[in-house]
């Protein structure tokens, strides 16, 4: 049971993370593989809050979930805009370079070691239930995932941005014809994406790890995520990230010495059996 | 005799829409064949199903007797049923020259050969040559492809399927885009075309057709409406509802 | 029939040697007696030239893309390596071994890679490539794991030429390879195989309607790319003596792929001088700061996207030839 929840902690991170990959791969269609370097940022900038600043956790998350959209903001403009046009491959050697660049600083600011982090008290301990013992942080990743996730469907569908992008993402020349600045919501969606991953980056720490290959090491994750998931489909991407969590806890507790093998040929498998899961524009409902 | 291009109750189904709808045709060898039909009445589509580019929901295609309608686009290209694009598919970083001796050492069986330069297959080269001499296109036969005017590129169009020594020639809107004076020229170049080649063309512009087929089909919501000599379809009434009448009112 | 009055010698000569090739292949033995103390490093030059090679042929003619190349290079690596380990420690039957091992392997991926757009296959090629690297850990027994691939016992050249300590035969050794298969792959890229893959990358869709399998000849381009790699892997087993499991590395297929990238696609000098230039960095800046210098190879690789993506060739291109190019 422990290994459940753990599993189901661990795919509310990754989904967190790959959501907004899932928006920008998924819809956009910008194969954005540096998108980890934005949550190793948040993760940075709350470690770094925590550490040397003392800031309470319960706000050191958010502001590093406001620092890594501020990142995706300024980027997108200034980078990432210019390359929406361009082939696949530039756009992976550009995120390749991105990846190089922010692997490279994390490591000469924070060294090559994974970063201390020290729950806060009430996230400390476990709940006893009979049969049962619920460790209070994974508690709380659950309860944080499940709120985000039921927000970002209602903004989806129910608000004037969410009806914006659907239209940006479908057809981006009737958009702007209908008066819609698409380029501010590329904006807008780019820097949501960075900033949640920012939060997963932070809230991550104690599950995920945080040193300066973060962006590398779980860069297939994310592309699971989507694979699987389908393009910007957020009920989609948050089945898959459960899935996938409680895949990789269970296999690394039960079948060791398999590693991570299996998670990398359900990848394959999937590219291959079910290729619409990548291509199939289910669009955000 | 027996018709060099046959379809038989040939079907596509995109959803609940049929693009193409129980088409029974047949060509005799030597045809000079024109489709004619409103947009949208499935002339494309046709021809994409003729040469495997598309796959049919039912129906069946034959070449000079045979069932093709299960073999690959290049395999009915090596049986002698060749297309060309209404909208151009060139090799923008070759020269002329060059596009032209790659579709010749296809048809040769060459394409496997990984040894011996291309520049040492001097047979290939010199057919190519000769090619772009009867297209008059030599004086551009080292001009990459890309930086040649549409007229010109529409040309190659057309050269990259004769290298492939077609047997049935199935020509998708050849002067489409084409300024009217370069379309004559072009359509003269069609004409001369030996008679071994039977020539399926799709075309909008009336003149053209009505100059050139010898037959018409009549194509409607991708079913055939009617086939007939080229006089009879123009005094068809119903032809005239469908297409010639609303080409004369537009 | 009228005689074609056109002169074709731009087409029947193309495949000539010009000059400057003859020059470009003086330069190892150049750099033999001018670097007299760096051979190690020069092999390694000849070595990631020739998997640059390898990858140019899938990527830059045939126009496939991939992050995950290096799974070629360390099959071939681990395949000499292990051929060497248990026995067979002649240098060209372990080059064969590697060949044979990774062309098997880019045969049967091939059928995965080609059958999704650019974006699937990049992410298949990722998969494929990191599933190797998982097996490659954790079949410790067999593969040493993280601690690398011990006891390579390489036997002499020819049974002529032992592996010295200076790397002398290490260096003629990888350069022979290299241009042995380099003069190949020039010939397979000017034949007619060669030409049908350069108009499968510049118009997909219009070969099967000139007569050309598009599959078959996308497989065989991927697989013959993927023994070249395997032979760059061996190479690297062979005049190391050791197989670090890092040679199946993401970094490696990413790191090439700059390499590549940096000469220009589409071109065989481009992944030799590439590499050359690559190297020659990598060796001075890292050297001052190895931080420093991911951090540079990043922005180079930003850079080159957005401002230079015809690479080193592509420059040397526009400054060889200003009056041909089109305005």
């Amino acid at each position: 049971m422990t290994i459940i929840f753990d599993g189901l902690a661990a795919g509310m991170l990754l989904f967190l993370i790959s959501v907004g990959l899932s928006v920008t791969l998924g819809l956009m269609n910008f194969v954005n593989l540096a998108h980890g370097a934005f949550a190793m940022l948040g993760g940075y900038t709350c470690a770094l809050l925590l550490s040397r600043l003392g800031v309470p956790f319960l706000l050191a998350a958010p502001a590093a979930a406001a620092t890594a959209a501020l990142a995706g903001i300024i980027l997108e403009r200034t980078l990432y805009r210019r390359l929406y046009a361009a082939t696949h491959l530039d756009q992976v050697l550009f995120s390749i370079g991105l990846i190089f660049m922010s692997i490279s600083t994390a490591h000469y600011f924070f060294g090559a070691t994974q970063q201390a982090f020290v729950l806060p008290d009430f996230l400390k301990g476990q709940i006893n239930l009979p049969g049962l013992d619920v460790g209070i942080y994974r508690l709380f990743l659950i309860v944080v995932g499940l709120i985000l996730a039921v927000g970002l469907q209602w903004m989806v569908s129910h608000t004037r941005f969410g009806a914006e992008l659907r239209a940006a993402v479908d057809n981006p020349r009737a958009a702007r014809g209908l008066g819609i600045n698409v380029d501010r919501v590329f904006t807008l969606a780019f820097a949501l994406g960075s900033g949640l991953a920012g939060l997963g980056g932070a809230l991550g720490i104690e599950m995920l790890g945080l040193d300066p290959g973060f962006p590398v090491k779980y860069i297939v994750y994310f592309l699971i995520v989507v694979a699987v998931g389908g393009s910007g489909n957020i009920k989609g991407s948050l089945l898959a990230s459960l899935m996938l969590g409680l895949f990789d806890v269970a296999g690394k507790y039960y079948l060791p010495q398999v590693g991570a093998f299996v998670i990398y040929a359900v990848m394959v498998v999937m590219l291959i059996v079910r290729p619409q899961g990548l291509f199939g524009r289910a669009a955000a409902k | 005799m027996t018709p060099v291009l046959q379809t038989r109750n040939l079907s596509k189904r995109f959803g609940g829409f049929f693009a193409s709808k129980d088409v029974s045709l047949s060509i005799e060898p030597g045809a000079r064949h024109a489709l004619i039909g409103p947009n949208g009445a499935g002339k494309t589509t046709l021809i994409n199903l003729l040469t495997g580019f598309l796959e049919p929901s039912a129906g069946e295609v034959f070449l000079k007797g045979e069932d093709v309608t299960r073999l690959a686009q290049h395999q009915r290209v090596k049986r002698g049923l060749v297309r060309t694009f209404q909208i151009n598919r060139l090799f923008a970083e070759m020269t002329v020259l060059e596009s032209v001796t790659l579709s010749v050492c296809e048809r040769l069986g060459l394409g496997w050969n990984w040894w011996r330069p291309v520049g040492d297959h001097t047979a290939a080269i010199d057919e190519a040559a000769e090619l772009l001499a009867t297209l008059r296109l030599l004086d551009v036969a080292h001009t990459q492809t890309r930086s040649l005017a549409y007229g010109r590129q529409r040309m190659i169009e057309i050269a990259l399927a004769l290298a492939a020594k077609p047997q049935v020639l199935l020509l998708d809107e050849p002067a489409a885009g084409v300024p009217t004076d370069e379309s004559r020229e072009l359509f003269e170049t069609i004409a001369q075309l030996p008679r071994e080649v039977t020539i399926v063309l799709i075309e909008h512009d009336m003149d053209l057709v009505f100059r050139f087929a010898e037959r018409i089909s009549v194509l409607v919501g991708g079913a055939l409406l009617t086939e007939d000599l080229p006089e009879v379809i123009a005094r068809d009434r119903r032809v005239r509802e469908v297409y010639l009448g609303e080409a004369l009112d537009g | 029939m009228t005689p074609v009055k056109l002169d074709l010698s731009p087409l029947r000569r193309a495949a000539a040697w010009h000059w400057a090739e003859y020059a470009f292949w003086l330069l190892p033995l150049v750099a033999y007696f001018v670097f007299p103390k760096n051979l190690a490093l020069l092999s390694q030059i000849a070595i990631t030239a020739l998997f640059c090679l390898s990858l140019d042929l899938i990527l830059g003619y045939a126009g496939i893309v991939s992050l995950g190349h290096a799974a070629f290079f360390g099959l071939g690596a681990y395949a000499a390596g292990l051929m060497a380990k248990y026995g067979w420690g002649d240098p060209l039957l372990g080059l064969a071994g590697a060949a044979l091992a990774a062309a098997a392997a880019g045969f049967l991926t091939s059928f995965l890679v080609l059958r999704g757009a650019d974006l699937t296959r990049l992410m298949v090629t990722l998969g494929v490539s990191m599933m190797l690297y998982e097996a490659a850990n954790k079949l410790t027994d067999f593969t040493g794991g993280v601690d690398g691939l011990q006891g390579v016992d390489i036997q002499p050249v020819l049974g002529m030429f032992s592996f010295d300590l200076y790397g002398k035969t290490a260096y003629w050794y990888s350069v022979a390879v290299l241009f042995l298969m380099f003069w190949v792959a020039r010939r397979l890229v000017h034949s007619p195989f060669g030409l049908s893959l350069r108009g499968i990358r510049q118009n997909v869709g219009r070969m099967p309607a000139i007569g050309a399998p598009v599959n078959a000849r996308l497989v065989a381009a991927y697989t013959i790319g993927a023994a070249y790699a395997g032979v760059a892997g061996a190479l690297l087993t062979q005049t190391t003596q050791f197989v670090s499991l890092d040679v199946m590395a993401f970094s490696r297929s990413a790191e090439l792929l700059l390499i590549l990238v940096l000469g220009g696609t589409g071109s065989l000098y481009g992944a030799l001088i590439g590499t050359m230039v690559f190297m020659a960095a990598h060796h001075f800046l890292s050297d001052i700061n190895p931080q420093y210098w991911q951090f540079w190879l990043g922005a180079a690789l930003v850079l080159i996207v957005l401002f230079a993506r015809d690479g080193i060739m592509g420059l040397l291109r526009k400054l060889s030839a200003p009056a041909r190019t089109p305005s």
